[in-house]
């Protein structure tokens, strides 16, 4: 393992505390790579999709945990199977194809193949032709396999890790966490479509806003704009113990109407000055019977889980080097959505992604940071709202959820 | 009329609208971009993949007129993001369907790129893709009935605020 203490200098930690974030953090390449090893590759836990995407046996799926190609596979026995995307032999990419189904893994260059479970079943010229050439006599191909992943999934949400000494998921999650992607992962799912935003920042600073709930009636001003925001809101916050995971949530004061939907209450606003021609996207429908219209979860260190009215998505976050992060978006909805609800996802969509009435601004705003870090050098940023702890709150004036990630990123980092 | 003049016709027409599309976005004039379709037109933003594959969800999902007066209004009063301009550049027009000429709907497709230039100056080529679009002539003027933007790509980069 590398020299920590040096790590500790160049990460420019003013103390021990959580209020005060280097802004080195977001640009170094010598803690890009550290995140890499002991973050992304140590003993977390990283989203890698949707069982309904690998249906059957045989069908894979190509993603990332943290900039590390990976792939993750249904076995014949139906299990799912995960392992890095390189080839053991020359290192080559092994699967190019987003999405596909495989009886074996082989390798485009010189033929090594694989089965399911990453085991090298095939060599090409192994024994040489005519009898010369060939692999040495010692060569044993189960020397040679493609690295594994520990794969567990938790309502049908797939994670994968690198580290076989890993937390087994549920005690990584807690049971707060747990309840939280249950709720809004009840039943078989359906991908409803994908797209991904690039986004010219560190990773960190997109999980960052993700988690900070001070932003949302400040800089997103829809809801603002359009008077819809002054039905008072309850809500609050929820961070776990180790800080990395949280969960955000607000709904509407009283639950109005006796049919399960809250149109009534909020199409008032149709009526104001400023009021939308088509105020249709405010409807929606309270499926999960609890009131909740928006909640926010994330588990460290690279998964979104949305739910903003009828639309749920999954966001992984895929860091491109030090300064470029992507974050990909997939809808989803249910198996047995009837035809209205179906389409209300599709409708409420519009609130979210790159193009979203209260999104689109978190990605420049986020590169508005990354902008301005080279003068930044031993310098922090400010995360006292709401205090110096990580502590669940009801008040969503509070940075105790960014506070919370960055202790469970001091731990893991040594930093 | 016979065959052949009706389809250059139908080139014309859709070319002229597809230019006077480009001129209100590119020009900043997006006030004008919602007039170009009927009541109930519908303007829908996805990728080649997802259409592909037929899977549902757009980026922009605008059902009628009043939805894509409702994305300027929000561009113009609530939403934030950096001033940014569009190039639009739309290939000539191929015809769907070319020959159903007694319908008052006529199916094509172009291929565009556009280049967003943002405040600092910086250009990129921002995506490209295809039109397909329905644009119905039984009125006064052609007006687009439909429009569905087909990406090339599943990235885009930063934001989109601006219509494509």
């Amino acid at each position: 393992m590398s020299d920590t203490s040096s790590y500790k200098a160049t990460a420019f930690w003013p103390n021990d505390g959580l209020t005060d974030v280097p802004y080195n953090l977001y640009d170094d390449e010598a803690i890009y790579l550290r995140e890499r090893e002991r973050l992304f590759m140590g003993p977390t836990w990283n989203v890698l999709g949707l069982e309904c995407e690998v249906p059957n046996p045989g069908d894979y799926k190509t993603s990332f945990i943290g900039d590390v190609p990976v792939v993750l596979v249904r076995a014949k026995d139906g299990t799912l199977r995960g392992f890095e995307n390189r080839c053991a032999h020359r290192g080559a990419l092994l699967c190019l194809e987003r999405f596909g189904n495989a009886r074996a893994f082989t390798c485009v260059y010189h033929a090594w193949s694989y089965d399911h479970d990453g085991n090298l079943t095939g060599v090409a010229f192994q024994n040489g032709v005519k009898g010369e050439g060939g692999m040495p006599d010692d060569f044993r191909r189960e020397d040679h396999g493609l690295r594994r992943l520990q794969i567990a999934s938790l309502s049908g949400l797939v994670f994968g890790s690198f580290d076989p000494a890993v937390p087994p998921l549920a005690d990584y999650l807690g049971p707060d966490i747990v309840g939280r992607i249950r709720r809004v992962l009840p039943k078989p799912l359906k991908v409803l479509g994908y797209y991904t935003q690039t986004m010219r920042n560190n990773w960190k600073l997109y999980f960052e806003n993700v988690k900070d709930p001070y932003h949302a009636s400040i800089l997103h001003l829809f809801f603002t704009t359009f008077r819809l925001n002054r039905l008072s809101q309850k809500g609050g916050i929820i961070v776990d113990d180790s800080g990395g995971h949280h969960v955000s949530y607000s709904k509407l004061d009283e639950k109005p109407g006796g049919d399960g939907d809250y149109n009534s209450a909020e199409l008032r606003a149709d009526t104001d000055e400023f009021g939308l021609k088509a105020p249709a996207l405010l409807g929606g429908r309270d499926e999960f019977d609890d009131g909740i219209t928006l909640q926010i979860l994330t588990v460290f260190p690279g998964l979104v889980l949305q739910q903003v009215r009828n639309s749920l998505v999954v966001r992984q976050i895929v860091p491109r080097g030090v300064d470029r992060t992507d974050v990909v978006w997939t809808n989803y909805g249910f198996a047995d959505d009837d035809e209205e609800l179906a389409d209300l996802r599709l409708l409420q969509a519009n609130f979210i992604g790159p193009a979203g009435y209260i999104s689109m601004e978190d990605g420049a705003v986020v590169a508005m940071i990354q902008r301005a870090l080279p003068g930044t050098k031993g310098d922090t940023s400010v995360v006292k709202m709401g205090g110096d702890g990580t502590a669940s709150q009801e008040s969503r004036a509070t940075e105790t959820s960014i506070r919370g990630f960055w202790k469970a990123y001091r731990k893991i980092m040594d930093i | 009329m016979d065959v052949t003049a009706q389809h250059g016709l139908y080139h014309g027409i859709v070319s002229g609208l597809l230019a006077d599309y480009a001129h209100c976005i590119d020009g900043d004039d997006l006030e004008s971009w919602p007039a170009l379709f009927t009541d109930t037109a519908t303007y829908r933003i996805t990728t080649a993949f997802n259409h592909a594959q037929g899977l549902p969800i757009g980026i922009i999902d605008a059902r009628n007129r009043n939805m894509m007066e409702d994305r300027i209004t929000a561009l113009r009063k609530a939403n934030i993001y950096e001033p940014q301009r569009y190039r639009h550049i739309i290939s000539v027009v191929r015809l769907i369907d070319a020959a159903d000429v007694a319908s008052d709907i006529i199916q094509a497709e172009a291929s565009f790129i556009v280049v967003r230039t943002t405040i600092d100056g910086s250009q990129d080529l921002f995506v490209s893709g295809r039109y397909l679009d329905e644009v119905d002539i039984s009125g006064a003027r052609p007006l687009f009935a439909k429009k569905l933007v087909v990406l090339d790509s599943d990235k885009i980069d930063t934001l989109l605020a601006i219509p494509l």
